[in-house]
């Protein structure tokens, strides 16, 4: 878009001569010599990103070892005692580590899974799809992705009331034996979906499945308009059934695409936080911690025990880089990084 | 079946689906507009109301006026929105420093920079706010906005650059170097040529850092205590106690946060796919 408008101002034609393909500026008296101006232009970013996420990376991983509380919290600190792996060995040995890390992975699968599944559906149905109705579409998924985190969470914890919610409203209106044959049960009046873990953790699925599937269709949607359609023709031609179509065509081409989506997806919801907090109501039920929910508890209930929490973090984090490895290459190869 | 009327259907059976998706993503989003304009009898009750039968502004006049626990919704909003302008404020100079250096330079760890802003940007947020904490305490900014909109400024930063050097890149270099040839200082030429054609992806980059120190959630929980200085997303908590949730309260305060962020939405979706999967969708 930007490139546009700088044709429309006439960028397209430029009016220096002879000087078209040097790589620098020519060099004038009184500036900064030419090769210290991307370090000059570069340091202030960097020193921000130096000072707020690597530095605090190493602390992270230097707390893991430490003993660190309430003595180091507090003005005047004393030196934390060094701990070696006892924090690790710790964190292993819990109970609490062992679901906690089964309620992220399972969760990351079963949402990443549903969400690149139903964004890709949605995004082949908005190709499909005429301008107009198209547009629409767009607009009414746009109101989903923009939605804050936390207010997602309160508007679906409403949805899953139990007394005024929609969704037991709606489940009532099943017939009977098929709600029996089903679920079991044909009485869903208060049913309470945020007590329980695993129900917790079903209202949290719908909730960001609801919030991220919109990404996930606009970027397939601008995958499959850059698929030239003179390939759909000759699968046409050639008698070739949708779905046959879809396999040879639409999913090799769209694979790089794929992969980043599916690599982002796993990053954010391997971390969810915010989300969680609201429908599991703050810190305390603990059956239905996550990793990154652990990590924050331990770190600031009290007693703060902020060298186990780093130990969490730790791991988590671990986890996500090696996730993000894939990622990086991904862009690394595609990108003009080099 | 003749092969037009066969079209017709699989046509009027494709506007279906985009209807039902349409109503799946919208109905949360009408549904807590609704609530908040309905009456407590009509939000409080096991029958399903479409549309509030009696509207009234009950709710919303009385978040706008009380507030919740003990401050105006207007101190909470001016709050997120002091956070928000100031990370964006700071964040798009330094962003835009950053980009033009990607963009316009050749040098040496140019590549090792633009690994590391992607690595940077893997790295959960929730891990680094324990030594985070401490350090913000250490420089006496625990409990200070101004310490909520430095660190917004370290967490939006990487994503910012990664954005803006596209925009950098896509302006014609043979335009500064006229400038250049033409007497022009480096500042001047980069204020009076680059700066104006890089301005719309600017806004662009600066609307997506607004929106993500907007929603922010856990670091405003952590690194503020007073009350009064929270932001919009963690205020929302405060309409649940222990018994009970104001419900037609929060749908109410829960819209006016979400509002300015659905505007911007609109404006800059585009962009935004385009950064996030940059490279990896040709066009």
């Amino acid at each position: 878009m930007a490139q546009t408008s700088t044709v429309a101002r006439g960028g397209g034609h430029s009016s220096a001569p002879a000087r078209r393909r040097s790589h620098r500026p020519p060099r004038r008296s009184g500036g900064l010599p030419a090769w210290v101006v991307p370090y000059a232009l570069l340091l202030p970013g960097l020193l921000v990103i130096a000072i707020l996420l690597l530095y605090p990376l190493y602390q992270m991983v230097d707390m893991s070892f430490h003993k660190v509380g309430l003595r180091q919290i507090r003005p005047n600190p004393q030196p934390a005692e060094f701990l070696g792996l006892d924090n690790y060995t710790q964190v292993f040995q819990s109970d609490l580590f062992w679901s906690s890390l089964r309620n992220t992975v399972v969760f990351a699968a079963v949402t990443v899974g549903l969400t690149l599944l139903s964004g890709t559906l949605v995004g082949l149905l908005l190709h499909k799809l005429g301008k107009k109705m198209s547009t629409f579409v767009i607009v009414g998924i746009m109101a989903a992705w923009a939605t804050p985190p936390t207010a997602t969470a309160i508007v679906w914890k409403w949805l899953f009331d139990p007394d005024a919610g929609v969704v037991n409203w709606l489940l009532n209106l099943l017939p009977d034996w098929l709600s029996s044959l089903v679920f079991g049960r044909a009485d869903w009046s208060g049913q309470p979906w945020l007590n329980d873990p695993s129900t917790i953790y079903l209202v949290l699925i719908v909730a960001v499945v609801w919030a991220s599937f919109p990404f996930i269709a606009v970027s397939v949607l601008a995958g499959l308009k850059s698929i030239p359609s003179e390939l759909y023709e000759a699968a046409r031609v050639d008698g070739s059934t949708p779905l046959m179509t879809f396999r040879r065509i639409t999913f090799p081409l769209l694979k790089p695409v794929f992969s980043v989506l599916l690599v982002l997806s796993l990053i954010w919801d391997f971390k969810v936080f915010t989300q969680l907090y609201v429908l599991a109501g703050g810190t305390t039920n603990r059956d239905a911690f996550n990793l990154s929910l652990w990590a924050y508890t331990e770190a600031f209930s009290a007693p703060p025990k902020m060298g186990f929490g780093a130990a969490i973090a730790v791991i988590l984090t671990v986890i996500m880089l090696l996730i993000t490895a894939v990622y990086v290459r991904q862009i690394v190869r595609t990108e003009d990084v080099r | 079946m003749n092969p037009r009327t066969a079209k017709q259907l699989k046509t009027s059976g494709l506007n279906a689906a985009g209807v039902i998706v349409f109503l799946f993503a919208v109905f949360p989003v009408y549904w807590m507009v609704s609530t908040a304009f309905k009456p407590n009898d009509e939000i409080f009750t096991t029958r399903f109301i479409p549309f509030p039968l009696s509207p009234t502004m009950d709710h919303v006049s009385r978040v706008l006026t009380k507030g919740v626990a003990g401050h105006s919704i207007w101190q909470y909003l001016m709050n997120s929105a002091i956070v928000a302008v100031g990370t964006v404020v700071i964040g798009s100079i330094l962003a835009l420093l950053a980009a033009t250096a990607v963009a316009r330079f050749r040098f040496r760890f140019r590549t090792s920079f633009l690994i590391l802003l992607l690595i940077v940007q893997m790295v959960p947020g929730e891990a680094l706010l324990i030594p985070l904490f401490l350090m913000v305490r250490r420089l006496g900014l625990y409990d200070q906005i101004l310490g909520l909109v430095i660190v917004n400024v370290g967490f939006t930063l990487p994503f910012a650059i990664w954005m803006l050097r596209t925009f950098v890149a896509a302006v014609p270099k043979e335009l500064e170097e006229a400038a250049a040839i033409d007497g022009a200082s480096r500042f001047i030429t980069f204020w009076k040529v680059l700066f104006p054609l890089v301005a719309p992806g600017l806004v662009a980059t600066s609307i997506f850092s607004f929106i993500t120190a907007w929603n922010e959630f856990v670091f405003a929980l952590t690194l503020i205590n007073d009350q009064g200085k929270y932001t919009m997303p963690v205020a929302l908590e405060f309409f649940t106690s222990q018994r009970s949730t104001d419900w037609g309260g929060i749908m109410a305060a829960s819209t006016l946060m979400t509002i300015p962020v659905i505007a911007f939405f609109l404006l800059v979706q585009r962009r935004m796919v385009s950064g996030l999967v940059a490279g990896a969708v040709k066009g």
